[in-house]
């Protein structure tokens, strides 16, 4: 009875130890919002196309029977991230060959087709979300938010925030990866 | 004076209403509802600005989030069925107030616990005390070895 009382200060210790061990993990990102759509079919929605950019609006029927993983990448002309973020999704597009879809978020028509004329266009369609509700649909929090919707419309991944930087870039490559192969053994 | 006075008057009369994100374009018509959608977004937590309510936030999302709850009171929606609704697409995170589930066992569980932990303690300490204090009579043997140190303290001091 002793010996276990003795031992109990050991134990906490131990608790608190690991507990403070989980906690201070680099990689563990308290602020991270658990999405609800992974693993679910993505959400309704059906955006028009954004004037003067020349491709096509969104929907979520274009989101299924996809041969592969497509990419939704939710941006504005606004998001100084969005950016930095433009030149990797593009490196994606002409380098890896992944299909692109946008979600204009909240942004005015002549901005966003003026900022991709001076970037480049890299996405296949773009739906224009005016009033962000279809954002509200997909559970953002902010721009920019990239998602990897699998062929047969299951949203897969989510990434908060700009896909910039090697880790993030390798995160995003990882999961792309993984994406095109559960489609690949599916089919 | 009196301007002043005036002044400080009306600076305290508008204080209640300065604390409040919701800006008059977006209170509904109907008190009752608007109400309604006051005490459910007290509970529906902005997703940007974490840690405050979005009847409180200014944050773009927390004014959609509020706008999206009116617009489900209007179309005849309950206040689960509301809250559902953004339950759905932002999940349990988004509720201030976490339901009680698998994953929030030691969340909610953990105060408790931890609460009758502490007094076991306090007691097993308490009662261990009590019982080294009935103990404190020395017996006869160690009577009589005070006795005799103190005797022969008294004569060496002499």
């Amino acid at each position: 009875m002793t010996r276990a009382i003795a031992a109990l200060p050991v134990l906490v210790a131990l608790i608190f130890g690991a507990f403070f061990l989980w906690g201070l993990n680099p990689n563990r990102n308290p602020n991270a919002i658990p999405s609800v759509l992974i693993s679910q079919p993505a959400p309704e929605f059906d955006l028009p196309a954004v004037e003067g950019t020349g491709v096509p609006g969104l929907t979520r029927a274009d989101l299924s029977g996809n041969p592969e993983p497509v990419v939704v990448n939710v941006f504005a002309s606004w998001c100084v991230p969005c950016r930095a973020e433009h030149a990797v999704l593009t490196r994606m597009v002409e380098r890896d060959g992944i299909r692109l879809f946008g979600i204009n978020y909240k942004d005015k028509p002549k901005d966003a087709s003026a900022w991709l004329e001076e970037l480049g266009n890299p996405y296949e369609r773009i739906g224009s979300d005016l009033n962000g509700r279809a954002g509200i649909e997909w559970g953002i929090s902010g721009v920019p938010e990239t998602f990897i919707v699998a062929g047969d419309g299951t949203v897969l991944y989510r990434y908060v925030g700009p896909v910039v930087g090697a880790e993030a870039e390798k995160q995003f490559a990882t999961a792309l990866a993984q994406a095109r192969k559960k489609n690949g053994g599916e089919s | 004076m009196t301007w002043k006075m005036l002044a400080a008057a009306a600076m305290l009369a508008v204080l209640p209403f300065t604390a409040g994100a919701v800006e008059p374009d977006e209170i509904l018509d109907d008190p009752a509802l608007e109400a309604r959608a006051r005490v459910i977004s007290k509970d529906l937590r902005c997703v940007v600005c974490q840690n405050q309510d979005i009847d409180s936030s200014n944050a773009g999302v927390a004014r959609d989030l509020r706008l999206l709850v009116r617009e489900r009171l209007v179309a005849g929606d309950t206040d689960e069925e509301v809250m559902a609704y953004v339950r759905a697409r932002y999940g349990d995170f988004v509720l201030l107030k976490p339901p009680f589930n698998s994953s929030t066992y030691a969340l909610w569980l953990a105060p408790a616990i931890l609460m009758l932990f502490g007094a076991g303690t306090v007691f097993a300490v308490l009662r261990s005390s009590r019982r080294r204090l009935a103990a404190a009579g020395l017996s006869e043997d160690d009577e009589r070895l005070v006795r005799d140190m103190l005797a022969s303290e008294k004569e060496s001091g002499k």
